[in-house]
């Protein structure tokens, strides 16, 4: 198919098209950096912060104690969910607005390299973007909850692999709902799809807590952001219960195969006629 | 020369109709077949609901040509040009651009074109100039000389001003000299616009012919489709009138005109109102359809007839008139469109 074109110079093309996003990404660094860091932030707050001090709910009524255990849980849970959502919105709303409204994708799709290479910089762009927002989230949570971010740096080989990893999977979620969804129905993807994806993504409690519900326990196994948060947690919480790695790391590799495989064959039909 | 395009029996059938956007160009509209009876059209596929909208296309294109595709709405022009840029795979034929199979090598073909489509496709999140200089990065240019390339192409299209603006920005004609600035900055060996000037003001539309005569003049090679008569006339050196997905002719403007017979008037002004035997010596010269006489001044209707008008000022002179003034009008292309693509309206 593109015999005649070095594999250089498709690299190049790549790297190109990579570093158009990230220029894109870094004129807009401070308010992309305070969206991250909001909902972390916030939700840290709430309920590490101001619960265990008024008595109520999570943490309830131990005090500091309650909020740093809590805060232990929460945090892998946060960073996890926050990559997920900077991958989808960092890939799906650009991809949305470029193919209907603006057509500004054009000039990238002409590039010379097979179309699905172009679909591929956005994964990576934007999964540098959702690395990057993961890690924000520490500092935001540390200043939310008056100085808790309890993080174990005991399996550096874990945080390592698992961070990329889950910023990868979020991205390529995000390349599969952009060109999956129809435009007129991009509105549906917050209500229908990214809240249900955090609020049974085992973010704010550990998958084994949830043995006292089984059919919910079996049930968020279809979802991927419970293998980000559990494998995060067992690389920055390892005292915690948590998934066994084999089940998160296959489970991500296997979803990020998938989605990407789907995701690129349809960015390829959105392109070509 | 070298033949910057050829088609080979270049087919797209589409399955249904899909709707108009850029990259996939609307097919024409889908007329069905009837009961049993003939189809109701060429564009008619076995299936109901099927869409030819290029039908068998072969053409060649010389290198340095600026070549005009001509054509209502839905006659496959942006088909056409999708096929030829990448973006529509056909259903048979063949395409080379620049000798590289279009369809076999697409990658390696988009090194040696550029198109520029019906809509702004600026990149809004950068600049002006950085619009340029990321299209040579996709290109494999190093960056010196992307940045070289894009402030010497900014200067002249007279765009240096706005190097640093946002795109949205940007007026229709100052987008659209963009997207050509753009389009050009990796040296494409063939420029493809669909349809450059529509929704410009008459100033922008004329900056943007004068700027394609002189690119063109410059050695580039540009395929353009329009419905502009005055644009395909002023601007193409060839020009190729295509409907219902299948070229209708192919020639010169004037060899167009002067082929397909169309209608020409002739005014004659005479010494004196001779009604009488010089309208009737006029009448008799072959390719004459009507004279008619109005004080001084004969109008003639004649359809193309070579030497025509020759034959009427020596019928005038035999039959005793005295000829002061003599005026042709050219018959239009846009007689030559509607006699070979018909009047009826399209959406």
């Amino acid at each position: 198919m593109t015999i005649g074109l070095t594999l250089r110079s498709q690299l190049k093309t790549t790297l190109a098209l990579i570093e158009r996003d990230l220029t894109v990404l870094w004129k807009d660094i401070v308010p992309f950096a305070l969206r991250t860091a909001m909902q972390p932030a916030l939700f840290s707050f709430i309920f590490a912060y101001v619960f265990p001090r008024i008595g109520q709910g999570i943490g309830g009524g131990h005090g500091a104690a309650g909020a740093a255990a809590f805060v232990t849980v929460l945090l892998p849970g946060l960073m996890a969910n926050t990559m997920m959502f900077q991958g989808v919105t960092g890939v799906a709303l650009p991809l949305v607005a470029e193919f209907s409204i603006s057509r500004e994708i054009e000039d990238r799709v002409m590039a010379p390299v097979p179309v699905q290479v172009v679909g591929l910089t956005k994964v990576i762009s934007a999964s540098i973007q959702a690395f990057v927002a993961g890690w924000l989230v520490v500092p935001a949570v540390w200043i939310a909850t008056g100085g808790h971010a309890p993080m174990s740096w005991e399996h550096p080989v874990r945080l390592l692999t698992i961070m990329p990893l889950c910023a990868l999977v979020g991205s390529a979620l995000g390349l599969l709902l952009g060109t999956v969804i129809s435009p007129r129905r991009i509105n549906y993807l917050f209500a229908l799809l990214l809240l249900p994806l955090t609020l049974l993504g085992c973010v704010y409690y550990p998958w084994v807590a949830l043995h006292a519900i089984p059919w919910l326990q079996v049930l968020t196994l279809i979802n991927p952001v419970v293998y980000m948060s559990e494998g995060l947690r067992a690389a920055l919480a390892p005292g915690l219960p948590h998934m066994p790695l084999w089940a998160v790391y296959g489970l991500l590799v296997t979803a990020l195969a998938v989605m990407l495989w789907i995701g690129l064959s349809k960015f390829k039909m959105r392109v070509l006629t | 020369m070298a033949e910057a395009i050829q088609c080979e029996e270049l087919t797209k059938r589409y399955a249904g109709p899909s709707p108009r956007n850029g990259g996939a160009p609307a097919p024409a509209s889908p007329s069905s077949s009837g009961n049993g009876g003939p189809p109701s059209g060429p564009n008619s596929g076995p299936n109901s609901g099927e869409v030819l909208a290029v039908d068998r296309l072969n053409l060649e294109i010389k290198a340095g040509e600026l070549f005009g595709l001509l054509g209502p709405n839905g006659a496959g022009k942006s088909t056409t040009i999708g096929m030829l840029t990448t973006r529509v795979i056909p259903t048979a034929g063949k395409a080379l651009v620049a000798g590289i199979d279009v369809v076999a090598q697409p990658a390696l073909a988009r090194t040696r074109l550029a198109a520029v489509t019906q809509t702004n496709t600026l990149d809004r999140g950068l600049t002006v100039f950085d619009n340029l200089y990321f299209h040579g990065r996709y290109f494999g240019l190093p960056r010196a000389e992307c940045r070289k390339r894009a402030g010497e192409l900014l200067a002249h299209f007279g765009l240096e001003e706005k190097a640093r603006a946002r795109v949205e920005q940007l007026s229709g004609g100052l987008a659209q000299r963009v997207l050509i600035a753009r389009a050009l900055l990796h040296r494409p060996e063939v420029l493809f616009l669909d349809e450059p000037t529509s929704g410009l003001d008459p100033q922008s539309r004329l900056r943007l012919w004068e700027e394609l005569t002189a690119i063109n003049r410059a050695g580039q090679t540009i395929v353009l489709t329009t419905h502009y008569m005055e644009e395909a006339e002023q601007l193409c050196d060839r020009l190729a009138i295509v409907d219902h997905g299948r070229l209708l002719a192919l020639d010169t403007p004037q060899g167009l005109k002067n082929a397909v017979h169309a209608e020409r008037l002739l005014k004659l002004t005479l010494a004196a109102c001779e009604e009488g035997r010089v309208v009737e010596a006029i009448e008799k010269v072959p390719g004459v359809v009507q004279a008619v006489c109005e004080g001084h001044t004969v109008h003639v209707q004649a359809n193309g007839t070579p030497g025509l008008v020759g034959a009427v000022v020596a019928a005038v002179a035999q039959a005793g008139g005295e000829l002061r003034d003599l005026s042709v009008s050219e018959p239009s292309l846009e007689a030559v469109f509607l006699k070979l693509t018909g009047k009826e309206y399209r959406a």
